[in-house]
């Protein structure tokens, strides 16, 4: 049996057919509330289970706890806020108790009741959240321009956010299916939002080789200029996957998420997302969610003392590398030899060689994947 | 009035006193942080799992995978 949903239950805040048709039938009386695509995005994670066991965007009690104890007020884990702000001008004849329409450029997304009207220090919260309030920090910057308000209540999706990657995309109840029809009782989830290198490779085949299976789930959102581009990840793991993993041991499906850059919170909360697809444990490898020099390198490992009670075991790596002398891929806890000998995958390196049309060695990336790559005109982020 | 959000819960003095040895130079930095998380790590192997889905929803979903390439 594949992980407990978090919580205890998979959430489904997916209007049946009967119910879309009468909420959408009532659409023009009701208020509506135009949302980003980050924040649609948010609501049917929500909706499909991916947030398990939230059913609506934050009340100001499960706010307040995650940010103070990194927990909901009923206790279960939970370290990253889910919250819908707008601006104070935006509610005109909009209060606690109503519903409204999310919607996403004019669409209606989901249905919300209010349940909760409340304000925020934002300083404070990118300050628990982030552990810092510097504007450098991405996930600052993005917390001090929210909205002056947050919404709080259960949530109820009626349309589906335009998805490029339908091809790719399983919610949690489909990868529950897929992990039992595959006969797999440990599922490991693999968090990535880069083109795999040999270091990817050995953090997810040392896990398999005592799990049954691999949740490859990279994350599909806004990205950096410089950044692989999402079509070019997938086609990349595609061809690693065909090429060197054995049949039947790798599932790659996508996931929509803004990436927060929080550091050991988020590394929890990919955990969280991860179990609520299934899996029972979770790798967490060097500087996980991190960004520049704001988290010490393995502080996101460390975070995890705190979760006796998390349903999701974390595989704890130290950075791998290759190794002359070892002949093969090895970490710290492996190879005596000096640095001298070991070829770091260096991500900007990769890029460098990549963006003059050159194949990186094959002790850093697999040549079918650097031929995948390179066979797109232009494979980054601009 | 903010919710309250511990109670005390009562054990055995001596009890308390070799907890209190056991975890001097660990992480906790106190007896109630300790039993607070054996009892989450112990709560947490108990607690039910409840999956909402009937068979017709897991045909359903199965051929959706077969047709995504997931499933033979």
């Amino acid at each position: 049996m594949v992980s407990r949903p978090h919580g205890g239950r998979l959430v489904n805040r997916v209007a049946s057919d009967s119910r879309r048709e009468k909420i959408l039938a009532e659409a023009a009386e009701l208020p509506q509330i135009p949302i980003s695509v980050e924040k649609a995005i948010e609501a049917e994670n929500i909706a499909r289970g991916v947030y398990s066991p939230l059913e609506g965007f934050m009340l100001s009690e499960d706010f307040e706890s995650c940010l103070t104890r990194m927990r909901l007020a009923s206790d279960v884990p939970w370290t990253l806020p889910v919250v819908l702000d707008v601006e104070e001008g935006s509610l005109v004849d909009i209060s606690e108790g109503d519903e409204v329409l999310l919607t996403l450029d004019g669409s209606p997304t989901a249905l919300m009741e209010v349940e909760e009207i409340y304000r925020y220090d934002k300083r404070r919260t990118a300050v628990s959240v982030f552990g810092t309030d510097s504007p450098e920090h991405p996930g600052v910057r993005r917390t001090l321009k929210m909205g002056d308000l947050l919404l709080g209540g259960r949530i109820t999706l009626v349309g589906s956010v335009p998805n490029p990657y339908e091809r790719y995309t399983l919610w949690p109840i489909e990868t529950r299916v897929l992990f039992k029809e595959k006969g797999w009782k440990t599922v490991v989830g693999f968090q990535t939002r880069n083109a795999p290198h040999r270091g990817h490779e050995e953090l997810q085949k040392t896990a398999l080789a005592f799990v049954d299976g691999v949740f490859i789930n990279p994350v599909i959102g806004r990205k950096k200029p410089g950044d692989f581009r999402d079509d070019v990840i997938l086609e990349a793991y595609r061809a690693l996957i065909r090429h060197y993993y054995p049949r039947d041991t790798a599932v790659l499906a996508i996931l929509r998420y803004e990436m927060r850059y929080a550091g050991p919170r988020e590394a929890v909360h990919h955990a969280i997302m991860r179990k609520n697809f299934g899996c029972t444990h979770f790798i967490v490898g060097r500087d996980h969610a991190g960004v520049g020099n704001f988290y010490p390198p393995y502080a996101a490992q460390e975070i995890f003392r705190e979760f006796p009670d998390l349903g999701v075991t974390p595989l704890f790596f130290r950075e791998f590398f290759y190794c002359r002398r070892c002949g093969g891929l090895a970490n710290e806890k492996t190879c005596p030899h000096p640095e001298s000998d070991r070829v770091r995958f260096s991500g900007t390196k990769i890029r460098e060689l990549i963006e003059r049309g050159e194949v990186p060695p094959p002790e850093v990336m697999r040549p079918e994947v650097a031929e995948v790559i390179l066979s797109f005109e232009d494979p980054f982020v601009r | 009035m903010p919710k309250r959000r511990y109670t005390t819960i009562s054990i055995p003095i001596p009890l308390y006193e070799r907890v209190k040895k056991m975890i001097e130079g660990t992480g906790f930095s106190s007896v109630s942080d300790y039993v607070t998380y054996v009892l989450r790590e112990l709560v947490a192997s108990y607690e039910e799992s409840k999956l909402d889905f009937t068979r017709e929803d897991e045909e359903r979903i199965k051929r959706r995978l077969r047709a995504l390439g997931y499933l033979d």
